[in-house]
């Protein structure tokens, strides 16, 4: 099992690289949310894998549980990365519509000179 | 003994807590102006002098402020007697140069702002002297750095001011980051860093292997602060400052600053060979060459910075013989300095003010116009040249004694003779003060015509003189501050010394002699050798200063320039790179346990999943061109993480994922509508190879780390939360427990945080539809490529019927939270997915309608209940949000559990309802204004009509 968990950690963060290494906005974005799975389940599996032992505590016996507590980092997480995915999603779109263009990388002539708050001609 | 007195406290503080008030109160006239800063200063002086008489009897004061005491982070102050001298000093002469400053300053100088800073550069300069702790007296060492800065381009229309301030901050503020490694090495090396503890551990610190590191980057704090050879180029450019900022920065405080950290760190750090070659070397050179260019400098200001550069190199060297009596002298002679110096400096502010001008070549004769001035500036210069019956000749005597018996590598006259060479040409200049400025026929060609200044002005430096007389005739009345302050200076009992006129026929008398005949012998011939001098080729320490400003300035900008060049990707792939390459340098370090934990056995099924992500993964890099594929395909992957979460004991998180996953979805599809549809290729196999080789390499590397650690067992906390989760908390599901409970004040902090994306995102939509954007939003012609049956009526219908259910399910969710898998997070992602169903199947119009409250409200709703259920447990007199819970039974229904957490949990699900209902209705009003149909009446679809596009934004 936990070769399974280790291994889709790393395909997801290597897909997730890549993407953000692409010159789009849009590739970015999904390589960012690729990013976000692999580092939510790698910080999940810092508790160590169980199966069937949820921390849902039993009235009765010695019933032992799976660590509760980077599921409550990672529940956290989740919620607030989708907070940050729309954040980042609203700005590529803003980017795009001001811009006609949604590429990442700035070339010689954006640098610095297309400041007025004019977009440039479609 | 140790004494406990807090009050030592209020005095380092005073002046910062005063510094504001000269600011404001100048409103109140120039003399207010002045007033209210010598008012925290006299206090703060007489508060010191109350507790002077302990000191003087041998005690130490101690005082403290606990801050984080766990990582020895205090604000710890003591008073012994090298502290008493220094703040001593540093409040006296505060004063009267605050009386001097109100005379001095002309009506355009804003005097207001000058006191402030000069105010916050008497604290920090009583911070430095006074502190216990290393790390406190760095912090006030740099704020001397940075107040001074402020004081020295005080006029900040002089050029010369602005460049000498700047040089000043970056000479010393490289020396002070020097010195904050040695501090950090030598608290190290203790394991504390306590100023006292540190004094306490000389023989463990000399010991030490990092000694020599230490010792070289203290002593470069201390060289650059006190303008040390090769470093004093920066004081004479500093003395562009106003005069009262010179006397007091140069003579009696700033460049004084690091002589007492020398002395202070004299029992510590003294002692060794390399402490005497080093400190004696660099205080013997700095005081010949410092004395050597006085002599040559026309300037009067000029002249006095390189002797005060001659004379601390003076004090330097004495401290750097390590012997107990060469303490003594330093001491002395600092104090000695002080008052002749500060005297010459506002002397030669007098001469600038009065006569317009400080050029030497330009004065002489002055004698007759101003005779007041003349005899205080002629006895503080005498002083300084080292005539009897004036102090400066008593520590001078006392000093080539002591380079009398000193040798240097071997050789028993290379510091005396070098040392009467100091001597001889601090004579020359000293005397070149006296006749070149005072003596000699009156002249009819000054800028101005001088006279004696008003008794305000000239009152500070009669007093620093009458100091001098009266020191130098009665030297023993100084001899106890002395002995206290060189006793704490050395820790340890002094030999005999007896501070006298007298010394009877020693080396150090005919040295003294030498000194005086052959400069006056100097002066005699000063102007053929001031040709000479000036036909000599010198280095100028400007130009080499700025040369090197500039080339550092145009590497750092080669550096930023290749990269940080605008590519978005090639930062990252810095990024990466760099991080993966770290860890790999970590990994390859060793120190792994070995494996702990069995393999857990993997069912077919899980297989299926896995080969499910792998597929996705992979077909999402292949296809990511596509978007609307990739977006399909991401779901894929979502959800096959959501089941993983199940299988894994965590039936939260699957619940959470699979409706976050949902929005996210959403989002993503509502964005992609004005989006292009398809990435265009624009890298080449060779740029996607490279980018392919380090996305494998940072995957394989976390991948193996995540492999690593799951076959270890580490010690974790968890445990105490299991354990406290029902006692404690009141609820069975320990993750929400944890979430609204044990870490609530984190929870908090995350919705508020989430309510902060949607604002934002609020905003940038409101910023886009205002700006030039809407223009092409409005033109663009979106509506024609969709379907014209936008609102399908089966969707419609069911949507509406599943509204209740799933609001239902939502607050079904969040009451079982507290117990089992749910909570506020999931509840209110689902009631968000249930009203988002709305919007996709009725129209934004139709739903927008009957939308009752704003989500902003809900936001802030969300936070304030959250936040009221936290103030409430102060009520109860327990920390912010400590819960409460009880359970109660009414029947026929079940016991049920009522807790304070779940109305913080109903803060949590608002907080997200709105935050997440914000962020997709700002992007539906995008889609409104860029002319989607409206349809207040969503089921009256008439298939013959195409739409209409209403483009009113309602």
């Amino acid at each position: 099992m936990e070769i399974v968990v280790a291994s889709s950690v790393g395909a997801l963060t290597a897909a997730g690289v890549y993407l953000i290494l692409r010159m789009r906005a849009f590739a970015s974005i999904l390589g960012l949310a690729l990013l976000t799975y692999a580092v939510n389940v790698f910080l999940f599996a810092s508790g160590r894998l169980a199966i069937n032992l949820p921390p849902i505590l039993q009235p009765y016996g010695d019933a032992s549980y799976t660590d509760p507590l980077p599921q409550a980092l990672v529940l956290t997480a989740i919620v607030i990365s989708f907070g940050m995915t729309a954040v980042l999603v609203m700005v590529a779109l803003g980017a795009y519509l001001e811009s006609d263009d949604d590429r990442l990388d700035m070339d010689g002539t954006d640098q610095g000179l297309d400041h007025d708050g004019e977009g440039k001609a479609p | 003994m140790d004494l406990i007195d807090h009050s030592l406290i209020v005095i380092a503080l005073l002046p910062f807590a005063g510094a504001l008030v000269p600011g404001l109160m100048i409103r109140a006239g120039r003399n207010a102006c002045a007033v209210f800063t010598a008012l925290p200063t006299a206090l703060a002086l007489t508060m010191l002098l109350l507790l002077a008489p302990s000191v003087m009897a041998g005690d130490v004061i101690t005082a403290e402020l606990r801050w984080l005491p766990q990582l020895g982070l205090s604000a710890a102050f003591f008073l012994d007697g090298l502290g008493l001298l220094f703040a001593a000093m540093i409040l006296g002469v505060g004063l009267l140069i605050t009386l001097y400053a109100r005379f001095y300053l002309s009506g355009e100088d804003p005097m207001g702002q000058f006191y402030t800073y000069l105010l916050l550069f008497q604290g920090a300069m009583l911070g430095i002297v006074l502190s216990d702790n290393i790390l406190l007296l760095l912090v006030f060492w740099e704020l001397t750095s940075l107040s001074s800065f402020l004081l020295i381009g005080y006029w900040k229309h002089l050029p010369e001011g602005r460049q000498g301030a700047r040089m000043a901050l970056a000479v010393t503020g490289a020396g002070g980051l020097a010195m904050i490694g040695g501090m950090l090495i030598l608290g190290n090396i203790v394991g504390s860093y306590n100023l006292t503890d540190i004094l306490a551990a000389g023989d463990q610190i000399r010991a030490s292997e990092w000694y020599l590191p230490a010792l070289i980057l203290i002593l470069l704090g201390a060289f650059t602060k006190s303008a040390q050879f090769p470093f004093h180029f920066w004081l004479p450019h500093a003395m562009a400052a106003p005069t009262p900022v010179s006397a007091y920065l140069h003579s009696a405080t700033m460049v004084k600053a690091g002589v007492f950290l020398m002395a202070r760190m004299w029992p510590a750090l003294s002692g060794t060979d390399a402490w005497f070659y080093i400190v004696s070397s660099v205080g013997l050179i700095t005081m010949v060459i410092g004395a050597l260019i006085a002599l040559f400098k026309d300037d009067l200001k000029a002249l006095l910075a390189f002797s005060t550069v001659s004379h601390l190199g003076l004090l330097t060297m004495l401290l750097g013989f390590g012997t107990p009596i060469a303490a003594v002298v330093a001491v002395f002679h600092i104090i000695n300095h002080l008052t002749f110096k500060a005297a010459l400096f506002m002397t030669a502010g007098i001469v600038d003010h009065e006569a317009h001008t400080r050029d030497i070549k330009r004065l002489g004769g002055l004698r007759h116009l101003m005779p007041v001035t003349f005899v205080i500036g002629t006895l503080a210069a005498l002083s300084m040249a080292g005539i009897p019956l004036l102090n400066g000749f008593i520590s001078k005597e006392m000093m080539l004694e002591e380079a009398a018996h000193t040798g240097w590598a071997g050789s028993p006259y290379a510091v005396p003779v070098l040392a009467t060479l100091g001597a001889l040409l601090s004579v020359a200049y000293s005397f070149r003060f006296i006749a070149h400025v005072f003596l000699g026929p009156v002249r009819d060609d000054y800028p101005a015509k001088p006279h004696d200044p008003p008794f305000g002005m000239w009152a500070a430096p009669a007093l620093l003189v009458g100091l001098v007389v009266l020191i130098g005739v009665l030297p023993h009345l100084a001899e106890p501050l002395v002995r206290t302050a060189a006793g704490a200076v050395t820790g340890s009992d002094l030999p005999y010394f007896s501070l006298k006129i007298w010394h009877g026929v020693t080396p150090a008398l005919f040295m003294s002699g030498i000194a005086v005949i052959g400069g006056a012998a100097l002066l005699a011939i000063h102007a053929p050798l001031d040709r000479v001098w000036a036909a000599l080729p010198r280095p100028e320490a400007k130009v080499i200063f700025d040369r090197l400003v500039a080339g550092v300035v145009g590497l750092s900008r080669r550096i930023t320039e290749r990269s940080h060049d605008g590519a978005m990707s090639r930062y990252l792939a810095i990024f990466v790179v760099a991080t993966t390459v770290l860890g790999a340098i970590a990994w390859r370090g060793g120190g792994v346990p070995a494996a702990t934990r069995e393999l857990l056995p993997i069912p077919p099924v899980v297989l299926v999943g896995w080969v499910l992500l792998l597929g996705a993964t992979g077909a999402i890099v292949l296809l990511h061109r596509q978007r609307f594929i990739a977006l399909v395909v991401i779901g894929v992957i979502g959800l096959m993480i959501s089941v993983g979460f199940v299988y894994l004991s965590a039936p939260d998180l699957a619940l959470t994922q699979i409706s976050v996953e949902t929005v996210t979805i959403m989002l993503l599809l509502l964005a992609l509508h004005y989006l292009p549809k398809t990435s265009p290729v624009e890298s080449g196999v060779a740029r996607r190879l490279r980018d392919g080789v380090i996305a494998v390499a940072a995957g394989g590397g976390v991948g193996a780390l995540a492999y690593t650690f799951l076959l270890r067992d580490t010690a974790t906390i968890s445990q105490y939360h299991l354990d406290n989760s029902y006692s404690g908390g009141g609820g069975t599901n320990v993750v929400n427990v944890i979430l609204v409970d044990f870490r609530g004040y984190d929870t908090y902090g995350e919705i508020i945080v989430l309510g902060i994306a949607g604002l934002v995102i609020y905003a940038v939509m409101h910023a886009l539809l205002n700006g030039p954007a809407a223009r092409k939003l409005r033109n663009s012609d979106y509506t024609s490529t969709l379907s014209r049956d936008r609102h399908p009526l089966m969707v419609v219908i069911a949507t509406r019927v599943m509204m209740p259910v799933a609001v239902m399910v939502g607050i079904y969710i969040f009451l079982r939270g507290h117990n089992q898998p749910g909570g506020g997070f999931v509840a209110g992602l689902v009631v968000s997915i249930a009203l988002l169903m709305q919007y996709m199947a009725s129209g934004y119009a139709w739903t927008q309608q009957r939308q009752r409250i704003e989500y902003h409200v809900l936001i802030g709703w969300g936070v304030v209940i959250a936040g009221l259920t936290g103030v409430g447990s102060w009520l109860a007199g327990r920390p912010f949000l400590t819960s409460a819970f009880d359970y109660y039974h009414f029947p026929p229904i079940e016991e049920f559990e009522l807790a304070t957490a779940m109305l913080f949990d109903i803060g949590v699900l608002l907080a997200v309802l709105g935050a997440v209902m914000l962020m997709l209705e700002s992007l539906s009003r995008i889609a409104r204004y860029a002319g989607e149909t409206v349809n207040p009446e969503p089921m009256d679809y008439d298939p013959s009509q195409r739409p209409v596009a209403a483009k009113e934004e309602s």
